[in-house]
């Protein structure tokens, strides 16, 4: 078990985390613009006869991307953690790699806000939304 | 041909899944409760290396299928089937090492949305992990063919 652990940045964050290491969850970082890529694999089907992504593979894509975008601007030395998630499924996941971004609607003093969305060929062409209450304090 | 019960096939239902081979979920039964299926705790699941508890996002991936397969169980028939949308309320960890366990039950079906209640123990179904409400929107295949031609 790791005592002390800091997070200091996204990169940081995917790194200790073993499901975002399952999940191959890469990013980038431009600025403080923040892109996740989830890099397609046969593991993430959910409907083979489709075929199409797993409901569940993006939402831990999604909630993975909200806690690395809270990274970006602060520094934790706890993994924020989800109090509720609210996603909603726009459009079948095709069997290819999936990006998103995400937006801090609000950070208080324990609760945080942030909506998350996802897409893989058009970004004005979303495939799933997240919206999401982190405890970060 | 025989007929036998749609919810014969359950177990293949998880087992033949991709993801849910990923994540190692497996199909525990039916009852008046709901659909059960579970989820042997492993150190690659983690979300949080420190407390050592599984990710949220296994827990939802874990409740979205046995959402899914509550409505089958409601259909009693295959029909495809898509999540609409997903809430998740996490309100404890699970505790490392152990089993978690989702059961979900369709209290509603209409002709194309099925309203589905799923929750996420380890230990208790009334000490929840994780509580889940989502819609499923049901596919009618022969339906559709029919309203195109």
């Amino acid at each position: 078990m790791i005592q002390d652990m800091m997070i200091s940045g996204p990169e940081d964050l995917f790194k200790v985390i073993p499901f975002a290491r399952l999940l191959d969850l890469r990013l980038e970082l431009a600025g403080n613009e923040l892109t996740t890529h989830m890099p397609f694999a046969p593991h993430l089907i959910g409907n083979p006869m489709l075929p199409a992504l797993h409901g569940g593979s993006l939402g831990a894509f999604l909630e993975l991307t909200a806690t690395a975008q809270l990274s970006v601007f602060e520094t934790f030395d706890h993994i924020p953690k989800p109090v509720d998630v609210n996603i909603q499924y726009l459009r079948p996941g095709k069997p290819i790699d999936t990006y998103a971004r995400a937006r801090i609607n609000r950070v208080g003093r324990t609760i945080a806000n942030v909506e998350v969305w996802a897409w893989q060929e058009v970004r004005e062409q979303p495939i799933a939304t997240l919206q999401a209450h982190f405890l970060i304090g | 041909m025989s007929h036998r019960p749609f919810h014969e096939s359950f177990a293949l239902l998880v087992d033949n899944i991709p993801y849910m081979k990923a994540i190692g979920a497996y199909y525990v039964g039916r009852s008046g409760e709901g659909v059960s299926l579970g989820l042997p705790y492993r150190d690659d699941l983690v979300g949080d290396p420190q407390t050592r508890v599984i990710a949220g996002g296994v827990v939802t991936a874990l409740l979205d299928h046995a959402c899914g397969m509550a409505v089958w169980d409601g259909l009693d028939e295959f029909k495809p089937i898509a999540t609409l949308d997903l809430r998740i309320d996490y309100m404890r960890p699970a505790l490392p090492d152990r089993d978690l366990i989702v059961t979900a039950r369709c209290y509603k079906l209409t002709r194309s949305v099925g309203f589905v209640r799923g929750f996420a123990y380890d230990e208790r179904m009334d000490d929840p992990v994780a509580a889940a409400q989502s819609a499923f929107i049901i596919s009618h295949p022969s339906l559709k063919a029919r309203e195109i031609h």
